[in-house]
């Protein structure tokens, strides 16, 4: 997993609430057995004007002029900024897939469905939480060439005016994104535990270990 | 000390390992695969070398992408097919227990898990899948997770977690006749809105629960996940006992009567504390239709679509402007006065028998209105089927023009060749009316399977237990 430490980059607003995983990457494109290729077909169905399917050559269909990250102010955007319950809907880590081949690193809301929010972490993608008043604030805040920096090392994000905002997040998972840690090794280290207490529930329960 | 919850008990009961800041590594019993979320993850083992922790604890089902008609001529679709044909080889590769396509067994994931005894009370279970809430109709924790979960799970037989809040959603008293677990889930997360549960787990109470059978139970926690919680849970009582009795892969014997001990506790105890605790008056119940793009966007049947103007919020009034503008409605319109192009009766939701025994009585001789294009009956297992076929139910839905089709996933998201047309307008018993859910452009209304065969055969939406049947 690629770290994330600190970023100063473009912010792009989405004025949304309840942005659901089906409107970040739209079904057709789940279809693919692949981890990597999702950004071209990132919110999709608001992107552009005709309807996508896979492995179409997005560079030749026409684009939504309304929709905000088609806007040449916002090219190069890494951050998110958006509203209430975003990531709710599917599981699919398709949605964080196609946010982080897009290019966003970071992404600001009032909230985060809980599937979405951990599904980020383990790509590389800080979801952010602040207050819905902050959150408000910012969209207030935007203009031409607007940046945010984010550290976490320090849980801060400041804006342009020099302002910092400070944010939670659990450390273990502070701790993973910084480093870029693998979470399959680090859980592996616990084998022995993972032995122990199947050893012990088996005894308990020995119905959950005998349909080999 | 006050008592446990339902969800402490489970949760205390498969913790391997507790982090200084609180994340446990949690123990799962049963892990669920499908062909859309799995993919990536077997190539993460493969490309670590690494190899399942217990392949017996896993199962695999083909759903998402299967046609439901003309099965043995196999996925017309190409890239659906490679996905299927992967899975097919990803579970041979790992030694993975599969029900194929043309298996009698195969059918929605969340309904074969139950229906195979494959969860089971006092598990936890996860699968690639959001509606992995579904299994906690039993007392079993369970949860959707993502594709990197999938492969963690599959590694180590754990997952990462750091523990939910405790919330409880009472819905007493008994509810009136036409009035379903569709509606009460609906009706409740009406009442509470769609991020409501985000950081809980849901414990669903009251005499309204407990006297839904089985299937009700698992169609109010399957949309758990539509109120933001990860994972909705129920009591075991009897009615839970009694389903799992002689299913293939219920225990047997000895181990019967031991699980059947340890599954009788499974309940929070009297004096347990919630951190939320939600009551609802299950009288006060109407048979329940979405109007807008979220399922919190839902009214009575007698009701009107809202008017986004009165509306004080200004998100939540933009966004019933887009909805209302996608949905092609208008403020103030009458819900019975909406008509349909299109019918589904399927998804993880409504598929189960007694679903498809509520929407063949409300048919009562009837036919599909000519205005309707197409109703869809997807069951949601071959074994549910073949049931249903038992007990003419398919005879019924055939003479009333609804298409009896083979089960999957469907129209409830629209991977095969299922679904909606730009602009259409179905009554849909699935779980989430998202824009494009069912097809591009498509506009779904949320309803229960009595309600949704009712408008098949009026042509627009009527209410069920003002009529008895449709009219
Ligand atoms: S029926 Fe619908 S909600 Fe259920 S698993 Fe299939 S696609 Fe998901």
């Amino acid at each position: 997993m690629k770290a994330f430490t600190q970023l100063t980059a473009l912010v792009a607003p989405l004025d949304r609430a309840n942005i659901d995983t089906d409107a970040i990457i739209p079904k057709q494109f789940l279809k693919s057995i692949r981890r990597a290729g999702f950004g071209p077909y990132l919110f999709d169905e608001w992107r552009y004007l005709d309807k996508g399917e896979p492995d179409m050559d997005c560079s030749q269909r026409p684009l939504n002029p309304d929709f905000i990250l088609n806007q040449p102010q916002y090219q190069g955007a890494q951050i998110l900024l958006t509203r209430e319950n975003f990531g709710c809907g599917s599981s699919r880590e398709h949605a964080p897939w196609a946010l982080e081949d897009f290019g966003f690193r970071a992404i600001i809301a009032p909230g985060f469905a809980d599937i979405f929010y951990n599904n980020c972490f383990k790509n590389g993608i800080l979801p952010i939480v602040l207050s819905a008043d902050a959150v408000d604030r910012l969209f207030k805040q935007m203009r031409e060439g607007y940046q945010l920096t984010i550290d976490l090392q320090t849980r801060t994000i400041t804006t342009p005016d020099g302002q910092n905002m400070d944010f939670n997040i659990d450390e273990d998972r502070r701790y993973r994104l910084l480093n870029g840690l693998d979470d399959i090794a680090l859980s592996l280290l616990h084998a022995d535990k993972i032995k122990a207490y199947e050893a012990e529930r088996s005894k308990r329960a020995p119905w959950l270990f005998k349909d080999a | 000390m006050a008592g446990k919850t339902l969800y402490d008990k489970l949760w205390d009961d498969h913790v391997v390992h507790t982090e200084e800041d609180g994340s446990c590594l949690i123990y799962i019993d049963r892990q669920l695969l499908h062909e859309v979320t799995s993919p990536q993850a077997f190539d993460g083992l493969r490309l670590t070398g690494r190899r399942p922790w217990r392949t017996d604890r896993n199962l695999a089902v083909t759903d998402h992408n299967v046609p439901t008609t003309d099965r043995e001529r196999g996925i017309a679709d190409p890239v659906s097919r490679l996905q299927v044909e992967t899975l097919d080889k990803n579970c041979a590769e790992f030694g993975i227990a599969e029900f194929g396509m043309t298996d009698i067994r195969q059918g929605i994931v969340h309904v074969i898990g139950p229906e195979q005894g494959a969860t089971l009370p006092g598990m936890t279970v996860v699968c690639g899948d959001s509606h992995t809430s579904t299994h906690g109709a039993s007392a079993a924790l369970a949860f959707g997770i993502g594709t990197s979960e999938v492969e963690h799970a599959l590694a180590t037989q754990c997952l990462i977690q750091k523990k939910a809040g405790n919330m409880l959603i009472r819905v007493n008293g008994h509810c009136l006749p036409g009035v379903t677990a569709k509606d009460i889930i609906l009706a409740i997360i009406g009442k509470i809105g769609t991020a409501a549960g985000t950081g809980y787990t849901i414990e669903f109470a009251g005499e309204a629960i407990s006297a839904l059978s089985m299937e009700g139970r698992m169609t109010v926690c399957n949309m758990a996940i539509e109120a933001g919680a990860r994972a909705g849970l129920i009591a075991v009582d009897d009615t839970t006992i009694d389903y799992y009795r002689g299913r293939p892969y219920s225990p047997i014997g000895e181990d019967w009567n031991m699980a059947v001990r340890y599954w009788q506790k499974l309940s929070s105890d009297s004096d347990a504390v919630f951190d939320k605790v939600i009551d609802l008056d299950a009288a006060g119940i109407k048979p329940q239709v979405t109007w807008g793009t979220s399922p919190e966007m839902v009214t009575d049947i007698d009701g009107l679509v809202p008017d986004p103007e009165q509306e004080n919020d200004l998100i939540k009034r933009e966004g019933m402007r887009r909805a209302l503008d996608y949905m092609g409605l208008q403020a103030g319109q009458k819900i019975t006065d909406i008509a349909v192009d299109k019918v589904f009766i399927g998804s993880c939701t409504n598929s189960r028998i007694e679903d498809l025994r509520q929407a063949a009585a409300v048919i009562n001789g009837g036919h599909k209105a000519e205005s309707v294009r197409q109703v869809l009956i997807v069951p949601g297992s071959g074994l549910i089927k073949q049931q249903a076929e038992a007990e003419g139910l398919d005879k019924i839905f055939i003479a009333a023009g609804f298409e009896w089709r083979d089960p999957g996933c469907s129209m409830c998201l629209a991977m095969n060749a299922d679904r909606l047309e730009a602009g259409e307008r179905c009554a849909s018993t699935s779980n989430r009316n998202f824009e494009g859910r069912q097809g591009y452009g498509g506009r779904t209304h949320l309803l229960s399977p009595a309600m949704a065969a009712a408008a098949a055969i009026a042509g627009h939406f009527v209410n069920v237990a003002e009529s008895g049947r449709a009219s």
